[in-house]
């Protein structure tokens, strides 16, 4: 009866049931999972084939074994191109996948235990709705998190949480802990809650890619599992993390409002999870994000400065573009960006495909790239560099220099940057620590202020250095800005 | 009737005059490519399905026009069949002419009206009267005086049949085509009047001179016959200019110069001819010196000797098959070979904006810095204090007149000679100034690596001839390049993956075996072969200057250690630290002297090594892609699959089912602890998250190239025996830092020799109780090896049954039958491609070529590297 699978792993998920007055004789678990508890059965699953086993079945205690064998072909079949993790090509051939509990686990479970999900026994009508005495072992949950997520996230649920987490490698102790957790869980719940908590708490802890069959069936659970998730304090990150792999919409909705907020996304384990300075900036009554503040200042400036051409140098996703485009002042918008993916997404957040001839006349999205010297470049009135130069290595900054002051040459230039100093007002930065992991420097204000004066005596320029955001008495704004402009010789 | 030779220049416009039913197409047919002749009738065909259809006419002439002008750019002579009878179809012609710089030639066929008629009315297809003939011949008339004031150089009338049956059409060359004299040449700046500063410098460059019956040189030959090229403004300001224009012109007359003219002369010859100029800027010396010649025969026979030499010059010379390219004033890549006004004026005063600057002197646009030409170009006219290759150009005019230096560069050694001013025997109007402080001489343009229409590109390799880049690697490329690589001025070179060998038939349980790679090689000729050692850790590239200051200002560590995408390995101060260990090794093993040729003290400073090697631990770089993958594999596995195994046994004992499912699942448990165990074999500690460097280790195999400030050196015909007693030299020398690479020859012709290759690798990767990766075999004559069937691999790996578990994951030996099937072909292509770059690129470097032609082919390997390959190969 058992098929074959793959070679490549297997990922076990145990429940137990001890006999209790609502449920006498243990092993009518089975009753409730709907499989023989003295029969193993296999289901194909996506991802390779689900077993359901019983180790145990007796009138005390009744285990049933979900034991998913993961076909890694499969996997890499459905994953398909460019979802492989920066850097590291093998990703799709070597990764913890199929060993770990995710979501892979959580889609077998759901259709394995469907009936059982949904809260229906035939045969028995007086179970679903009786809490029972419940053991889970998820002996390789991964968890972004860590143990102490896994018990923040169960233990308000109503679960005793035993969670151990395991060495990356014993044998090299300085890489500490792995994010894989050896989890039990002991409680008194219907088994439907333990399932649709485990069904949505795996790929939550996870936090990777995941696989639902349809994108109404999540919203459906989210929405029926309704009975613990509205009141769970941790709600919102698991309805965050869980939406974040869902709809890449959603995500671009919350990281867009401020890229602060994309900070503890990225950072790894702990941070992440710790609410932010700006992490309710989304909230009604709060000042403008400081992406919207530093749109605004220097669209200030280049009104100020009476261009009509400007190139957004490292547009990325196109924001200023799309605002300078508002503006029928700005006869020529260049939207120039060093990576082709970036200035694809501008041009959908822009709707290129949609945008009326004359606004599509004055746009222009072009990839180039500041180290390289770009006639294209040369000619425009202002050339912005909003949060660009910290991306660069140091060492690469006079060919930056060169290629806007030296070949570009525009009348103005407008330099945005994180102010370091500001840092210390944002709890969720580790001291020392940049705002994004790209981030080469981060200048203080003096810095920025030697740069620029530097910069614009060796090409004659005027630097008017300026605050956005909130300017605190102390640290200074949280974005500082550099305003060159050209010296016209005399006639 | 004897023959009738009509000369057209090698590159020109060639218009044919004439009526309908004059025979233009026959005659072009005659004595022109297919392709060289564009008519307007097959242009009406090609836009309205026509030849006849005259409503076609202006669209037709725009097609013409356009694939006329196309075919210019590409320097290809081009015929214009069509009547041209009217002077308004001509004048656009000429102008096409002008706007590419080449020569428009008429060739008229001025037959009688009657021939033109017989010869309509022989063809169905002209169906229009007389008349049309007619007018044809009236306008045609009209116009055979005026061609030449049209701007057509070389006017060619045919009056009759016979005469066009005479006709032979002789191709003559441009004036500055001198790509069949390959010299070798000494090239030799700005002298201006400087006399004897020019002796001392010929006495240098080893010419004999000889002198008249008065003492004064009047010609000077090279033992070895190499020649001097002038490259103008020999006169004016100087001390002796009627002494200097003697030897030259001696020089020239006798076949031991070449000179092209500069502003200088052609002012001087305006002023020998009476013309009114400005007697300024050092004319006024030179119309002194000669109105001193007392002997007024002398002095008049000198005068025209002088107009009659400065006149006959042409304004630039393309030299030694076109590699080297002579002009006063520098000159852009689409003037060579061409001619017109404007050449002319480009070669003789530069590219200049036409205003003046402060000191009242054009001021000039720097064509230098946008030069992507292939052609050397030597040139003068702007004073500069020290000499500077720029994208390929030097200018070598060092300002001796205003007590500079005097410079000739031999050709094509390369190699520069100076001699210091005597006096300054002119005060310049402006000084001569340093160097400014923001050089952008060699940045590079977007267009050096990326096409920005969006076509894909080609770099030429002398290895395997054009590498193509498709668009949307090279887009790819730019952004790695940009965002995260090392300065272009640092990254010269970046090595290319490698192939790995396919399996051999008597050990069906092994993926890779070395008999796979010793036969692939047999089959392509290659049986001297060396197995090296393929230590498991990063692919470093370390260039290193002898000294810390060395390649500044692009480094301020004295060198760069960057992986295989150009990434630096360590931040600053760790990058120093190894950089000092592996110069004062090098110290030790004697080997910058050796590798860098023995220089002037002063460019010892500016000795550098490039070195490709591995860089161990691989968990010194790679800790990060350890901990995240590598060791989260078998930390999941160690916790799933135990606990997996016992409650199938609880199920077994039960009487489930499961038995297939157990074993698999045991099986898993192996794998997985087999995995664990081999990537634990490439990790060790380091001090490199402390900053110190402790435990890193640096395994060289192959010196890539050494040079100095100046000039380069590449190692690619050295046999590996060579680079790797290189490196030996600097294990002896550092045997903390550095690591061995162990190695074995084998013969792959002797199936003895192969069968110890086999078992030294078997040794190598578990045998023997070592876990190498495995092994290179590479042929060991060298990298830039070609077989006796072309191209051949440079390497192949062959890696370790145990290592492929971290490559196809912890259970692949089960899938081995799959996994055979694997394609090599694509990986194998994409090595030999990403080699020829890799060469490309050094060869460059070492031919001196400008940072853009060494750059391009850096940047394409990385580009190569997004091809879509199993990364698994």
């Amino acid at each position: 009866m058992i098929t074959r699978g793959g070679e490549d792993g297997a990922v076990l998920l145990t429940i137990s049931a001890a006999a209790s007055p609502a449920m006498p004789t243990a092993s009518d678990l089975g009753f409730l999972l709907h499989k023989h508890p003295d029969r193993a059965q296999s289901t194909e699953v996506f991802g390779g084939t689900a077993h359901v086993l019983w180790p145990q079945a007796d009138e005390q205690r009744a285990t049933a074994a979900l034991l998913l064998d993961v076909d890694t072909a499969a996997l890499q079949r459905s994953r398909g191109r460019g979802s492989t993790p920066e850097g590291f090509a093998l990703a799709d051939h070597v990764n913890d996948r199929p060993y770990a509990a995710s979501s892979l686990l959580a889609v077998a479970l759901g259709k394995v235990f469907r009936t059982a999900l949904a809260g229906r026994c035939d045969a028995r009508p007086e179970l679903p709705g009786a809490a029972l005495p419940l053991e889970v072992h998820v002996p390789s949950l991964v968890s972004r998190g860590g143990a102490a997520l896994v018990r923040r996230l169960f233990e308000p649920l109503g679960w005793e949480v035993d969670a151990a987490a395991q060495p990356l490698d014993p044998h090299v102790p300085a890489w500490g802990d792995s994010r894989v957790v050896d989890t039990r869980l002991r409680g008194t719940l219907r088994l439907a809650d333990a399932l649709s908590q485990l069904y949505v708490l795996l790929p939550v802890l996870d936090d990777a890619k995941h696989y639902w069959v349809s994108a109404d069936e999540v919203d459906k659970l989210v929405r029926a599992g309704g009975d613990w998730l509205p009141t769970h304090p941790d709600r919102d990150l698991v309805m965050t993390r869980y939406l974040r792999h869902q709809r890449s919409l959603v995500r671009d909705a919350v990281a867009r409002l401020d890229d602060v907020e994309g900070l503890p996304l990225d950072t790894g384990d702990g941070a992440a999870d710790k609410p932010t300075a700006t992490a309710t900036a989304t909230g009604a009554g709060r000042p403008a994000p400081l992406a919207v503040l530093r749109r605004e200042a220097v669209l200030a400036v280049l009104r100020e400065a009476g261009a009509a051409s400007v190139v957004d140098l490292g547009c990325g996703e196109g924001g200023l573009v799309r605002e300078l485009l508002r503006d029928p002042r700005f006869t020529r918008v260049v939207g120039a960006d060093v990576s082709a993916r970036e200035l694809d997404r501008a041009a959908r957040r822009i709707g290129t495909d949609r945008l009326p001839d004359t606004v599509a006349a004055r746009l222009e999205l072009l990839q180039t790239s500041a180290t390289y010297r770009d006639e294209r470049l040369a000619g425009v009135d202002a050339v912005t560099l909003v949060e660009v130069v910290e991306h660069l290595d140091p060492p690469r900054l006079p060919a930056l220099e060169r290629s806007v002051f030296l070949h570009a040459r525009p009348r103005t230039v407008v330099v945005t940057t994180p102010n370091a100093e500001h840092n210390v007002r944002y709890p969720g930065l580790a001291a020392g620590a940049f705002r994004h992991p790209d981030h080469r420097f981060e200048w203080t204000r003096a810095e920025l202020a030697a740069w620029a004066e530097q910069v614009a005596e060796r090409h004659g320029y005027a630097v008017d250095l300026r605050p956005v955001g909130d300017d605190d008495a102390e640290v200074g704004p949280p974005t500082q800005m550099a305003v060159f402009t050209r010296i016209e010789e005399a006639a | 009737m004897s023959e009738r030779v009509l000369e057209v220049p090698d590159l020109s416009l060639v218009v044919l005059v004439g009526a309908s039913g004059s025979g233009k197409s026959t005659f072009a047919a005659q004595h022109f490519g297919p392709f060289e002749v564009v008519s307007s009738d097959h242009c009406r065909g090609l836009v309205a399905d026509d030849v006849n259809d005259q409503a076609a006419t202006s669209d037709a002439f725009d097609v013409l026009h356009h694939i006329a002008g196309v075919r210019l750019r590409r320097g290809n002579l081009t015929v214009v069949d069509a009547t041209n009878v009217q002077s308004d179809a001509r004048r656009q012609l000429v102008a096409l002419a002008r706007e590419h710089d080449v020569l428009p030639v008429a060739v008229v066929l001025d037959l009688p009206e009657r021939v033109c008629l017989e010869r309509n009315a022989a063809r169905p297809d002209r169906d229009f009267g007389a008349h049309v003939v007619k007018r044809h011949r009236d306008a045609l008339r009209r116009s055979l005086r005026s061609l030449r004031r049209e701007g057509f150089r070389t006017v060619h009338v045919l009056s009759s049949v016979e005469e066009m049956a005479a006709a032979r059409v002789v191709r003559t060359p441009l004036r500055s085509d001198l790509r069949g004299d390959h010299g070798p040449f000494d090239v030799i700046g700005d002298v201006h009047g400087c006399r004897s500063e020019l002796e001392t410098l010929l006495g240098e460059l080893g010419y004999a001179v000889t002198r008249d019956e008065r003492g004064r040189p009047v010609d000077a030959a090279h033992p070895e016959g190499r020649r001097a090229v002038f490259l103008g403004d020999l006169v004016d300001r100087g001390p002796d200019t009627p002494g200097v224009l003697r030897l030259a012109m001696g020089m020239v007359e006798a076949g031991h110069a070449l000179a092209v003219p500069g502003n200088h002369e052609a002012k001087l010859v305006r002023a020998l001819d009476g013309r009114d100029v400005s007697v300024t800027h050092g004319l006024e010396t030179t119309l002194a010196q000669i109105a001193a010649i007392e002997d007024d025969d002398e002095r008049r026979a000198f005068r025209e000797r002088v107009r009659a030499f400065a006149d006959g010059l042409v304004s630039h010379l393309v030299l030694d098959g076109g590699k080297l390219v002579v002009a006063h004033a520098g000159l852009r890549e689409s003037y060579h070979n061409r001619a017109s006004g404007r050449v002319r004026s480009f070669a003789l005063y530069g590219d200049t904006t036409g205003e003046s600057d402060e000191f009242g002197l054009p001021v000039r646009l720097d064509w230098a810095r946008d030069y992507r030409g292939s052609a050397t170009v030597l040139y003068g006219h702007v004073p500069t204090p020290e000499l500077e290759w720029v994208n390929g150009t030097l200018c070598l005019d060092t300002g001796v007149v205003f007590g500079g230096r005097l410079s000739a560069l031999r050709w094509p050694e390369r190699e520069t000679v100076q001699v210091p001013a005597e006096a300054v025997h002119y005060e310049p109007v402006r000084p001569l100034v340093a160097e400014q402080p923001v050089r952008d001489d060699d940045d590079l343009a977007l267009t050096d690596v990326v096409s920005v229409d969006g076509q894909g590109r080609g770099v030429e390799t002398r290895l395997a001839g054009r590498v193509a880049v498709a668009a949307e690697q090279a887009a790819g490329a730019l952004e790695v390049m940009s965002r995260f690589a090392v300065d272009p001025h640092l990254l010269w070179y970046l090595p290319a993956t490698m192939a790995p060998a396919g399996g051999w038939a008597e050990a069906p349980d092994l993926l890779e075996h070395p008999q796979g790679a010793f036969e692939a090689y047999r089959k392509v000729g290659v049986t001297d072969l060396l197995c090296e050692e393929k230590h498991m850790g990063s692919r470093a590239v370390v260039l290193v200057a002898r000294s810390r200051e060395g390649l500044r200002p692009w480094s301020s560590a004295g060198g760069v250690v960057h992986t295989r995408t150009g990434r630096s390995f360590f931040g600053e101060e760790l990058t120093v630290a190894l950089l000092d260990g592996v110069r004062a090794a090098a110290e030790r093993a004697g080997l910058w002297d050796e590798l860098c040729g023995s220089p002037s003290s002063a460019a010892r400073e500016e000795q550098w090594l490039l070195l490709d090697a591995e860089l161990l631990p691989w968990s010194a770089k790679a800790e990060e892609l350890l901990r995240g993958q590598y060791a989260a594999v078998g930390a999941a596995a160690r916790a799933a699959l135990p606990a997996a195994v016992v409650v199938l046994e609880q199920a077994a004992a039960r009487g489930q089912d499961v038995g297939a499912l157990l074993e698999r699942t045991r099986r898993r448990e192996v794998d997985a602890a087999a995995f664990t165990e081999a990537y634990r074999r490439y990790v060790w500690p380091t001090g490199v998250g402390e900053g110190r460097l402790d435990g890193v280790r640096l395994a060289p195999f192959q010196v890539l190239a050494a040079g100095t400030g100046g000039g380069a050196g590449t190692f690619g015909d050295r046999d590996h025996g060579w680079h790797l007693a290189v490196a030996d030299r600097l294990v002896e020398a550092d045997p903390q830092l550095f690591r061995t690479t162990r190695r074995l020859r084998v013969d792959a012709a002797d199936a003895a020799s192969c069968g110890a290759g086999t078992t030294w690798w078997t040794e190598l990767t578990g045998a023997a109780g070592q876990w190498g990766e495995g092994m290179v075999v590479k042929p060991f004559a060298g990298a830039a090896l070609r077989g006796p069937k072309g191209v051949v691999q440079p390497g192949m790996k062959v890696r370790g049954a145990e290592y492929l578990r971290l490559v196809y994951g912890p259970g692949y030996t089960r899938d081995l039958e799959r996994l055979k099937q694997r394609q090599l072909g694509r990986k194998r292509s994409l090595a030999l491609r990403e080699h020829a770059l890799g060469v490309e690129s050094l060869a460059r470097l070492a031919d001196g070529e400008p940072l853009w032609r060494v750059h391009e082919a850096v940047f394409a390997v990385l580009a190569l590297e997004s091809e879509p390959v199993d990364p698994r190969l």
